[in-house]
């Protein structure tokens, strides 16, 4: 373990050149609450630690001037929770990365780290992708945007290049009438990981249905964003007849392993029931904004 | 490899300590700091009994890299009393026997006292689930929320 060698720059510039050098045998540190685990399980031997959050623009929230939201791929779950003004316009996005872990691990963990760690169960990202969220990576020929749902590529893996560092989310202005919500089934009350977990983001006026975005987690090798679930609730007043066939649009996309938490057709039935309930919570927050 | 230099501040105090890149901070707090106040129960973040703060941020000591503390305030459970004057959490904890075998209670006093510090009047519900890291084998946790609502009724007072 000797060998290991621990950076802390002070640039994005200086981050990106070492971790670009390093080539495969770099990691970032964010939170660290995903990488140290698996540091002291041998899963992960890195040579060079690149720890990020020196760097002003990984761990800074800032309103941009179209009324969207830009945050740093660091920024803590903790620190997103006080942020004045996020909760308030993102409710769904900021429950999903307030349910990862404890206070203590509130207080490190990252909706960017949470991304790369690329875990289909990672709470935060089936709500960024209902709120259509894109990150910012940079790499050693520049910088480019991709949406989120681009970034899982399978289970522990992402489309990211060699070298590119997962810079900000950037989350789009709201119009009125929007609301957004995240529900996750786990066996306990706190603290596990989820056996489905969902996210919808959508849009009413007067009564009808004007967009919606629905992410589903935890039912493929990746977190997913369900077309068809979006587009059966658009044009809807949200009765129970278009809440149904989104329901059913979730299970058919479905395609989860049978594990210790859930088996396929649990996890299957499961999808459908926090989409209605999801749903459900988006619509009211929808209907007060 | 050489060793990292570190300088930081625990428990107000300015200190400066050589670690492994790869070493925890609770490995440092524990070995050549010799706080040993701060307990591993997992190692991997989810017990809570190696819990301090970090810049005023409630952290497991086993997931920070103790080269991350470069610059930055430590707070551990050795800082908590006062002299021999302890905090009210910390007597509470006696008077009301919120502990059995001890390994958990440093982590949870850590949590408690930063619980209180935001919300000075939290419901029953807030401190289980703001706790809900600490993970106690003894008390069944009861003993631990009665005690924490108790230093709180009484902090509200004393603060009168």
């Amino acid at each position: 373990m000797t060998d290991i060698r621990y950076l802390a720059p002070r640039t994005l510039d200086e981050a990106v050149g070492a971790f670009a050098a390093a080539r495969g045998a770099a990691r970032i540190l964010a939170g660290g609450t995903d990488l140290l685990v698996q540091m002291r399980a041998g899963a992960v031997r890195p040579g060079l630690i690149v720890d990020i959050k020196r760097i002003a623009e990984m761990t800074s929230i800032e309103e941009t001037a179209d009324g969207g939201f830009r945050i740093g791929a660091a920024v803590s779950g903790a620190v997103l929770g006080e942020h004045p003004r996020f909760g308030q316009v993102w409710p769904g996005v900021l429950e999903a990365v307030n349910l990862i872990g404890s206070t203590q691990v509130q207080g490190r963990a990252s909706p960017g780290g949470n991304l790369c760690n690329a875990s289909p169960a990672g709470d935060s990202v089936p709500a960024m992708i209902a709120a259509d969220a894109v990150v910012t990576v940079q790499g050693p020929d520049g910088r480019r945007q991709m949406p989120v749902a681009a970034v899982p590529a399978g289970p522990g893996r992402t489309n990211l290049a060699p070298g590119e560092i997962l810079v900000s989310f950037t989350l789009p202005p709201r119009p009125r009438g929007a609301g957004d919500a995240y529900l996750r089934m786990i066996p306990r009350t706190e603290m596990d990981i989820a056996v489905v977990g969902c996210g919808v983001n959508l849009t009413l006026r007067d009564g009808t249905c004007t967009a919606a975005r629905v992410g589903l987690g935890a039912v493929a090798p990746t977190v997913l964003l369900v077309g068809e679930a979006g587009k059966a609730l658009v044009g809807s007043r949200l009765d129970a007849a278009a809440i149904e066939a989104a329901a059913a649009a979730c299970r058919a996309a479905c395609r989860p392993i049978d594990d210790k938490r859930g088996t396929i057709a649990y996890r299957t039935r499961i999808a459908g029931v926090l989409l209605k309930r999801t749903v459900g919570i988006a619509a009211d927050r929808a209907g007060r904004a | 490899m050489a060793k990292l230099h570190v300088s930081t501040t625990i428990n107000g105090e300015p200190t400066e300590f050589l670690c492994e890149p790869s070493q925890s901070m609770l490995d440092v707090l524990r070995g050549p700091l010799g706080l040993t106040g701060s307990k591993e129960g997992c190692g991997s973040g989810d017990c809570g009994a190696c819990t301090i703060t970090l810049d005023g941020r409630l952290v497991c000591s086993c997931l920070v890299l103790a080269a991350e503390a470069q610059d930055r305030e430590i707070r551990t459970i050795e800082g908590m009393a006062e002299g021999d004057r302890l905090h009210p959490l910390q007597q509470k904890f006696l008077e009301m026997a919120a502990l059995q075998c001890g390994i958990c209670t440093p982590g949870v006093l850590m949590a408690a006292r930063t619980l209180l510090e935001q919300n000075p009047d939290p419901t029953e519900t807030e401190a289980r689930f703001w706790l809900a890291g600490n993970l106690c084998r003894c008390t069944g946790y009861d003993k631990i929320i009665r005690a924490v609502l108790d230093t709180a009724a009484e902090m509200r007072e004393a603060a009168r």
